[in-house]
């Protein structure tokens, strides 16, 4: 190695633009939901509130007395990111119609609400949270980050982890395939709560998120959209490879891209030639037992397939 | 970014803690770094790949140059700038400190 390479240093010569997610966040190298943060302040701008329910993203940007957001930013506990969001859209219409002058932003129209949860916050422990907020038809975007299990406490399961995954709470061993259950579908849920928009995007096509994130401030009412954020550590890779992955499980299948308007699928990000889910398995650590015993790896395989198969075939995903 | 104000100063603990924006620029997380990308000036195309998928804002443009560079204060040196450059012009060589 020559020594001018190691001497390279541009730090000072840096042109920064205005970054409402902030460099010094403590999430790991690699992390793919601090992309995805990233890309929420870029599409949404410096008119917007976010509530963040607790979870890594709270906790890497907002250790006190920092903070990585130029949006305002509202943390709340685990369960309730959409109950928050709900009140502030509330009270922001409130005050609109009793005193518009006194607020800042004149027309509670132009202001987004953004609430954020990953996907134990999103999923499960806030569900209730989630479907009273759309249920009650609050003027909010909901953006659940997804990286498939509980990343910031330790690599729990949730009920976004894929099939056959090792967790600390479903390992793998000789009895078990680890995680036995198949991804939820929440698109699908939030849909049936009568939610306008509802979309899915992955971390790895970035101008494909921020179009949905703008397309969904646009619509009146609650707004979902499911952003797929691979997790180097929970998930053992290679942090280099954050959006090879993300990107390998949007070819796969795994983590089909669509929207749905008014409940019904109005575009598919459509596959050729879909990959077998190997390709997307054998680079994480939490699948490796699938590779090392041959019966066990096979039967959980080909059930994991076979899930991908079949929501393939449901949403028209095979070009 | 010396225009950020340090949110250690005078620090106080209120009820219903409030933190200034864009106060995480104060923590240099550059020193998390085993790898530190290095880019060939000639090999870059300006594309801003390595800016567009950069979880750290580490990966900007240099001034007055159509080539990128790294901000060594930050980048933890996960190398994902190197995986998604087209013309591989970005390395990952060993930090030595």
């Amino acid at each position: 190695m020559s020594s001018d390479l190691q001497d390279q240093d541009y730090t000072d010569e840096l042109e920064h633009g205005e970054e409402l997610w902030n460099a010094g966040h403590r999430a790991c190298a690699g992390c793919g939901p601090a992309l995805a943060m990233k890309y929420i302040t870029e599409a949404a701008g410096e008119n917007t509130i976010v509530t963040n329910a607790t979870g890594c993203m709270e906790v890497v940007s907002t250790p006190y007395p920092e903070s990585s957001w130029g949006t305002s930013y509202i943390h709340n506990i685990f369960e309730n990111a959409a109950s928050v969001a709900a009140g502030v859209e509330a009270a922001y219409k409130s005050f609109d119609r009793r005193d518009p002058e006194h607020l800042d932003v004149q027309d509670s129209d132009d202001l987004n609400i953004i609430a954020i949860g990953g996907d134990g916050a999103t999923a499960d422990i806030g569900f209730r949270a989630l479907s009273g907020m759309l249920e009650r038809g609050h003027d909010v975007l909901y953006i659940m980050y997804d990286n498939e299990a509980y990343m910031n406490t330790g690599v729990q399961r949730s009920s976004q982890t894929p099939f056959g995954a090792s967790t600390t709470t479903s390992p793998a061993g000789k009895e078990s395939i680890g995680n036995d259950t198949n991804k939820k579908d929440m698109a699908s849920i939030v849909a049936d709560h009568g939610a306008p928009y509802v979309a899915t995007a992955s971390i790895s096509s970035p101008h494909d998120f921020k179009q949905k994130v703008e397309k969904a401030l646009e619509i009146d009412g609650p707004k979902f959209i499911h952003v797929y954020a691979p997790c180097p550590v929970g998930w053992g890779f290679d942090s280099a490879k954050t959006i090879d992955l993300a990107e390998k499980a949007v070819k796969t299948g795994l983590f089909p891209v669509f929207e749905m308007e008014d409940g019904e699928i109005t575009s598919v990000n459509k596959i050729r030639d879909r990959e077998p889910i190997e390709e997307w398995l054998e680079h994480q650590g939490r699948f490796k037992h699938l590779f090392k015993d041959e019966e066990q790896g096979e039967v959980g395989i080909e059930e994991l397939q076979e899930w991908i198969d079949n929501r393939a075939e449901d949403l028209g995903l095979d070009a | 970014m010396s225009d950020t104000q340090d949110p250690y100063e005078n620090l106080k603990i209120t009820t219903g803690v409030v933190a200034e924006p864009n106060t995480s620029r104060a923590n240099k997380t550059g020193s998390w770094r085993e790898f530190k990308p290095v880019i060939d000036t000639d090999a870059c195309i300006g594309c801003g790949q390595c800016d567009t998928y950069c979880p750290d804002q580490a990966a900007k443009p240099v001034e007055g140059e159509d080539f990128y560079g790294f901000d060594l204060d930050y980048c933890k040196g996960c190398g994902i700038c190197a995986e998604v450059c087209p013309t591989d012009a970005i390395e990952m060589v060993r930090e030595v400190k």
